[in-house]
């Protein structure tokens, strides 16, 4: 189908899928389609299922969280070639954060469901797949370390 | 294109005879820049007074009976005759400075320390990252390659700050923004409602930062940490331990490298540095209390 | 610099006990005043001598790890001892110094430095080591981008004469250093006493023009063989009944990978960081500045003191010190004098004198704490640092 194959080379630049097997990659674009989100749309909110996580393509979403007094904080933006969502990997697979377009935003959403299933039938995939998966919830967890030290708080 | 990565900093211009003597300079205005940081702009009290310094550079600064501390210079290296310090209030001489007067007198000896290595780095793409007050002391070095921008590569600046209201030079940023040989990123580590701009540490934005890590040098300044980090995230990217340049910051009471207290291993911060090449910090940058 | 090797192309002449005074003399009308070793609290200490008579004749130190005491000798030899508190550091890096006086005025303030009142010191007395000691210190403060102007005016004109130890302290370690017993440089005069049952003289090398010309002014002739014999067979002895020892090949290498080195916690658990070994080292010279002023507000001034790295405040920067442990700051002085030193300096910054394991009240011994860490190089921390 058109589609999939201008995702399977979609998925060929992106740093997350890039040095895959192409035949993982055609697999794995199988599971997946373009979106679109306006700016100031919610990609998910806090608290709905999460089955589909999604490659930014181009555009820069805010992950928030809704503080009663407070409204919505923004903890951290990702754009351009970054992974969101990783609930659909985790039971109870909840949202547990917002994620909300800052700007237009063009992505991938993959089929959470669809791909579970794909890794559980070739585990090498699956074993591909949690080793870039990893590396981005370790780099996010990293940046959010740091983060959290406030480094430039008046001592 | 070769980046002189053998070249030597670039040494201290020679101060007055006595360098522990401070000469006079007068407040011009101070100026706010955030809740608890603020610019000294000081004018020589002289009509023929200047001093020539390189960007990256610092001045012990000296309060009337109050005492003195080592601020770098955060103005333009093209107009020596305007002196330019930006600090937070954070102790003694700062809160005293903090109220001083246009009209009033600081006493200044400098400049003093190794500076950023603009001159050796023409040809190359440059990596500015600043990190909080990082980027008072890196300005300089922006202001002296956009005054000679067509011996550089690409120039990108990364900026974190704490929140949108902590931002030093807000106008001069927009500035810089808008420029088409400029490209410039921010990000703070906490947002206000309202802010649609990037949210989460500057070492983030390296990944995607537009410049080629084979030609690039980096000039990163901010908390330690933050330093640290940044470097990790530079020689991921594949710049050259020997094209990262860092400033640093320690106790000074002297600035001349004689009263021992600026010492980092075998570096006196303020004659060795502030600014320094990373492979030459070496281990001494992670060892805890060094 | 060789300590091994003696003086064989300078000619060594002979000044008789009865004559040392004139030596003195000759200094003082060559306008020098004369500083040496002399008895003062319970020590010998460096100060003015007004006589050859102050000298602590049949004086010795006994010294060890926390103590130091005075006891007689058998003999009247006047340079009986090795080191005590003092060294030569405190008359060209005074502990106080005022370095600028500031007014105010109408137009901000005006800024004045005191003149260095210039002097003639003639340093009686200057063991080896010292001697090291202080050139060390020319290179720290005469030598680098910057010099200190209130050393390198203190330091003009200075008369040095060294002596020779026969009799190596307890604490002492120079020949580990390279940098002792015998005085190789850095002198106008040196001299090596001899004292016998029946004589008691001195065998006395020129190291300068100016050296010769003092000798001019003292009785003295030139030595026979076996006084010279003599002399070297006391030098040779000093080398031979030195106790301390210090392996320093690799010492920087071996300093820089045990950073982390669990021996730093043991010798945390004991020192005190009460400076002392900062302050009686002859080498240490960090320093701080007070910036005062008086109740009118009218009138500031600069005062120059010594510091010590042991001081919890010394690394300060906003937020809390750099290196908030003693740990660390035990560890920042040894690195110092034996490894990044030798980057800052091209030489160690410790020269084996033995004040610093002396005077540490608790007794803590450089040399001891090194070997510890030679003999276990490399080992991991069992427990969390504190």
């Amino acid at each position: 189908m058109m589609e999939t194959k201008t995702l399977e080379q979609l998925l060929a630049e992106s740093d997350f899928f890039r040095d895959l097997d192409p035949a993982y990659r055609q697999m794995l674009a199988g599971c997946g389609r373009n979106v679109v989100f306006k700016p100031g749309e919610y990609m998910f909110q806090e608290g709905e299922p999460a089955h589909e996580f999604h490659l930014i393509r181009k555009g820069k979403v805010a992950l928030q969280i809704k503080v009663p007094g407070r409204g919505p904080v923004t903890l951290q933006t990702v754009q351009d070639g970054d992974v969101v969502g990783w609930a659909w990997l985790v039971p109870p697979h909840k949202r547990q954060y917002d994620a909300r377009a800052l700007e237009l935003t063009r992505a991938v959403a993959f089929d959470g469901l669809c791909i579970r299933s794909k890794c559980e039938q070739d585990p090498k995939l699956g074993y591909e797949f949690f080793k870039r998966f990893a590396l981005v919830m370790a780099a996010r967890l990293s940046a959010m370390r740091l983060q959290l030290l406030d480094l430039y708080a008046n001592p | 294109m070769q980046i002189r990565s053998g070249s030597s900093q670039n040494i201290a211009m020679p101060a007055p005879a006595d360098p522990m003597l401070a000469q006079p300079w007068c407040v011009c205005r101070i100026v706010r820049e955030t809740d608890d940081t603020f610019t000294l702009e000081l004018k020589p009290q002289n009509r023929s007074g200047q001093m020539n310094f390189k960007p990256g550079q610092f001045n012990m600064l000296y309060v009337f009976g109050v005492g003195e501390i080592p601020i770098s210079i955060s103005g333009d290296p093209t107009q020596p005759r305007i002196l330019l310090h930006t600090t937070r209030e954070v102790g003694a001489v700062t809160r005293a400075m903090r109220q001083l007067k246009p009209g009033d007198v600081i006493g200044v000896r400098g400049p003093f320390g190794t500076a950023w290595p603009v001159d050796e780095s023409e040809g190359a793409d440059i990596l500015i990252v600043a990190g909080g007050i990082g980027l008072a002391p890196l300005r300089p070095a922006l202001y002296r390659i956009l005054s000679r921008r067509d011996l550089y590569g690409r120039v990108v600046l990364l900026y974190g700050a704490r929140t949108p209201a902590d931002m030093l030079y807000r106008r001069e940023l927009e500035g810089w923004r808008a420029r088409f040989d400029l490209e410039v990123y921010a990000t703070v580590d906490r947002a206000m409602s309202g802010w649609r701009g990037n949210v989460g540490v500057v070492t983030t934005l390296i990944p995607r930062a537009p410049f080629d890590p084979s030609s690039a040098v980096a000039f990163v300044c901010g908390p330690e940490v933050m330093m640290r980090f940044t470097v990790d995230e530079l020689l991921k990217r594949g710049v050259q331990p020997h094209a990262i340049y860092l400033s640093l910051e320690r106790n000074m009471k002297c600035g001349i490298g004689l009263c021992g207290h600026c010492q980092l291993g075998p570096l006196f911060v303020c004659k060795d540095g502030p600014v320094l090449r990373y492979d030459k910090l070496a281990d001494w940058l992670q060892k805890w209390e060094a | 610099m060789s300590a091994a090797g003696s003086n064989l192309t300078t000619s060594t002449v002979v000044i008789e006990r009865a004559d040392f005074p004139c030596l003195l003399d000759a200094l003082k009308t060559s306008r020098y005043k004369v500083i040496g070793p002399k008895l003062a609290n319970g020590a010998v200490v460096y100060d003015e001598l007004a006589s050859a008579a102050e000298l602590p004749a049949g004086w010795t130190e006994e010294q060890r790890p926390g103590l130091y005491r005075l006891n007689r000798r058998p003999d009247e030899a006047l340079f009986g001892y090795t080191v005590g508190p003092d060294s030569w550091k405190k008359f060209f890096h005074p502990a106080t110094a005022v370095l600028w006086q500031a007014t105010k005025n109408a137009i901000g303030f005006n800024v004045s430095a005191p003149a260095i009142q210039t002097q003639r010191l003639a340093l009686l007395g200057v063991r080896a080591c010292d001697l090291h000691a202080i050139s060390i210190l020319d290179s720290v403060f005469a030598q680098g981008t910057f010099s200190d102007p209130i050393w390198t005016t203190l330091r003009k004109n200075t008369f040095v004469i060294a002596v020779n130890c026969v009799e190596p302290g307890n604490t002492c370690f120079c020949t580990s250093m390279k940098t002792g017993p015998r005085a190789s440089f850095g002198f106008d005069l040196a001299l090596t006493e001899v004292v016998e049952p029946d004589r008691h003289y001195f065998v006395v090398v020129a190291g300068t023009n100016r050296g010769t010309a003092l000798l001019d002014k003292v009785p003295h002739r030139a030595a026979r063989q076996d006084e010279n014999d003599c002399a070297e067979a006391l030098l040779a002895n000093a080398v031979n009944k030195m106790s301390r020892k210090l392996d320093t090949a690799g010492l920087k290498e071996l300093l820089y990978r045990n950073h982390e080195h669990p021996r730093w916690d043991s010798v945390a658990a004991r020192c005190l960081s009460c400076a002392n070994c900062t302050m009686v080292c002859p080498t240490c010279f960090c320093t701080t500045v007070d910036d005062t002023s008086d109740l009118s507000g009218r009138q500031a001034a600069r005062v120059r003191r010594w510091d010590s790295c042991f001081t919890l405040g010394f690394s300060f920067i906003h937020g809390g010190s750099v290196r908030a442990s003693v740990r660390a700051r035990y560890r920042q002085w040894l690195t110092h004098k034996f490894a990044t030193w030798l980057e800052q300096f091209g030489a160690f910054g410790c020269v084996g004198c033995g004040r610093c394991i002396t005077w540490c009240p608790v007794g803590i011994d450089v040399t001891e704490e090194i070997e510890a860490i030679q003999q276990t190089d490399g080992i991991k921390p069992r427990k969390e640092v504190k």
